[in-house]
């Protein structure tokens, strides 16, 4: 077990490595940093003073080095835009998105893995069948769609929920969330909505199928012949094993929500890390846009070294020795 | 009829499904009496399975119903039965063992607990004192350190163990009645002889009855006092052991003792056993007549008309084939 969970941990650092290296690599190719720093109307001689001062007129080994030594201790370079450190922007950033990826994957978890149970279980209701339907049409239709028709419908029409934006903020140490006040809650239902639903639906499909097949299982007849009931059956013993297939797909999820959320933040002006993002782009902010490169890339193996080691303690098949 | 645990009578159960009405059984009788272990042999297909779930009434539905029939359990008939009644049966009153140990365990919960499971459904007792009856069961069944092994996973054990923890949550409740369904066909000989001889040890011993399903005449030779010979979904015939060996009624019966083979005069690895030629029916559409005629090689002109009805040779032997009438 031990072997294996550093064995998992030192494959994290290696693909973090490799993500710094394409980062580093690609940002070659993207406009002249010392041209967005210095600003369209400096000189030849302030831009090559801005380059020296970026380290630029390196070999490229010995600017890949400073980097990465930087980027271990937690320093990305200054924001060429704000001139503040671009971690520190990036990281104000993050409680917005956790909190709407965090809540999307909830709805679409729980949401999903109850119509997902029922489906499987009740296959022939006119219900099962209207959710089947209904999350493959989800799955066909772009997000952005969705957003837009959403706020003209709750917001616009019936006004029963804010269009845009994070409501009012709670900041407790430094992380500042919208979870505690009314008016944060009212402004992330329809943002988190609109991100989960599609999960929602993938979920839903995924667990219907995981749980059908482990309905038709051997072991399922055999606890149906030691008299349990089929809502016991389907709790104590279908119910853990078609979750465990899940496990991976759900850090899947988490993954994709992270990165879906760039779409929806910019559709409900949500003010997220995705936001920001976009902005940096526009604005050739290096140090930005790498950083939550980085900040993403890190929040990934994150996920995938929890869903690892939770698909190795849900399912006692698997030797790690 | 208080001899008998269990009495089907003309049990139909048939499978809707898209390409039409499958009639996995097509009027069964079948009794059981205390005590006793009953053979139902058949070749593959034959309905054995179906017979099985149907007195369990864990026949999946849809696509299947049970048509027709009666399956009179002590009093009862089980088919009256509302479904929680019918929870309180299995597992307890009527247990079953099924052909594959592997997949027929939960593969994520330990052992014990899933003998466990039955035995605090059915006898309402504390966790610590179902935890002590299922160590006992364990050891009862021969399976080595019962107390370690209880917290194994199915995985962590083998096959011939496997089926044994099956036999254990069986019996755990002490069952009337034990529904076998090929319980040794998927082990290796020796442990499969090692398998039967624990179920006749066990039957013995708590008195149960038992529905053997298999299609090995060896095997029924070795466990059964009565047989029943199954084919497209009807008994056709039903006799203490001896009286089938000795003097086989039916030509497929026959055929069946034929393929056995034979101890005194060894099979070449290269030649085939002499297996009855052609194959089974479609139940989808079963054709007029004896459903065997096919394959028969006595068949006659009265063959085509009707299904035979069950003819009774005496001293309980019966045969449904129209060379008895
Ligand atoms: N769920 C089902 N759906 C449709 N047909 C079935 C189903 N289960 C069994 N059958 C049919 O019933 C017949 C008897 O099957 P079974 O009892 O399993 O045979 P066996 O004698 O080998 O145990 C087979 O022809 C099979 O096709
Ligand atoms: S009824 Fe006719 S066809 Fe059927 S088994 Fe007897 S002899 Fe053969
Ligand atoms: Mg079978």
């Amino acid at each position: 077990m031990l072997s294996y969970i550093s064995g998992r941990i030192l494959q994290s650092i290696l693909v973090l490595i490799g993500v710094t290296i394409i980062c580093f690599i690609m940002f070659q190719y993207m406009g002249d940093p010392a041209l967005a720093l210095a600003g369209m109307d400096a000189t030849k001689e302030q831009l090559e003073e801005t380059a020296r001062m970026l380290g630029l007129d390196r070999p490229l080994y010995e600017q890949y080095v400073r980097f990465l030594w930087r980027a271990v201790h937690g320093d990305f370079g200054i924001s060429f835009m704000t001139k503040t450190p671009a971690l520190q922007l990036v990281l104000k950033r993050m409680p917005a998105t956790l909190e709407l990826a965090g809540t999307a994957m909830i709805f679409a978890t729980l949401i999903g893995g109850l119509v997902g149970v029922f489906a499987a279980v009740k296959p022939r209701f006119v219900a099962s069948r209207l959710a089947m339907v209904g999350t493959l049409m989800r799955i066909t239709l772009p997000t952005f769609f969705i957003g837009i028709l959403s706020i003209y419908f709750f917001a616009i029409l019936l006004g029963w929920l804010p269009p845009f934006g994070r409501g009012d903020v709670i900041g407790i140490g430094i992380w500042s969330t919208g979870l505690l006040t009314v008016s944060g809650l009212k402004h992330l239902i329809l943002p988190a909505l609109t991100l989960g639903m599609f999960q929602l639906s993938m979920s839903t499909r995924v667990i219907r199928g995981e749980m059908m097949e482990v309905l038709a299982e051997d072991y399922i007849r055999t606890a149906r012949a030691k008299g349990l009931s089929v809502l016991m059956v389907t709790l104590r013993h279908a119910l853990k094993n078609a979750l465990i297939p899940f496990v991976t797909i759900a850090g899947l999820q988490v993954g994709q929500l992270i990165a879906f959320s760039i779409v929806t933040e910019t559709v409900f002006q949500w003010p997220g890390m995705g936001n920001l993002l976009l902005m940096s782009i526009g604005q050739n902010d290096q140090p930005v846009v790498i950083t939550y490169i980085m900040v993403i890339a890190f929040i990934f193996v994150f996920i995938n070294l929890t869903v690892d080691l939770t698909y190795c303690l849900l399912n006692p098949r698997i030797a790690y020795d | 009829m208080d001899d008998y645990v269990i009495q089907i009578k003309n049990l139909h159960t048939h499978f809707f499904t898209d390409e039409g009405i499958v009639r996995a059984l097509e009027g069964i009788d079948l009794d059981i009496r205390k005590g006793e272990t009953l053979g139902l042999v058949g070749e593959s297909g034959c309905g054995k399975s179906v017979t099985a779930l149907s007195i369990m009434q864990l026949i999946p539905q849809p696509p299947g119903r049970i048509v027709k029939g009666e399956i009179l359990f002590g009093r009862q008939n089980l088919l009256a039965l509302g479904e929680p009644q019918m929870r309180h049966i299995r597992g307890n009153s009527i247990s079953m063992i099924f052909q594959e140990p592997m997949t027929s365990l939960n593969p994520i919960m330990r052992i014990g607990r899933q003998v466990a499971e039955s035995i605090r459904l059915h006898q309402g007792l504390s966790r610590e004192k179902a935890r002590e009856q299922t160590v006992a069961m364990l050891a009862k069944v021969g399976i080595p350190d019962p107390l370690m092994r209880a917290e194994n996973y199915p995985h962590q054990m083998s096959g011939g163990m496997r089926q044994r923890v099956m036999i254990a949550m069986a019996l755990s409740c002490n069952p009337e009645l034990l529904i076998a369904d090929e319980p040794s066909t998927a082990l290796d000989v020796t442990i499969q002889a090692q398998i039967l001889n624990l179920m006749n040890r066990l039957k013995e011993h708590m008195g149960t009855s038992i529905l053997l399903i298999t299609h090995d005449l060896g095997v029924i030779a070795e466990m059964a006092q009565t047989v029943a010979v199954m084919y497209a979904g009807l008994i056709v015939e039903y006799a203490q052991v001896g009286h089938l060996f000795r003097q086989p009624a039916h030509p497929y019966t026959r055929g069946l003792i034929n393929s056995i083979p034979k101890m005194e005069q060894p099979v070449p690895e290269s030649r085939r056993l002499p297996a009855i030629p052609g194959t089974v029916p479609n139940l989808l559409e079963l054709p007029e007549g004896c459903f065997f005629r096919n394959r028969c090689t006595q068949s006659m002109d009265a063959c085509a008309k009707d299904v035979p009805p069950l003819m009774d040779l005496g001293s309980g032997h019966t045969v449904r084939c129209w060379l008895h009438a």
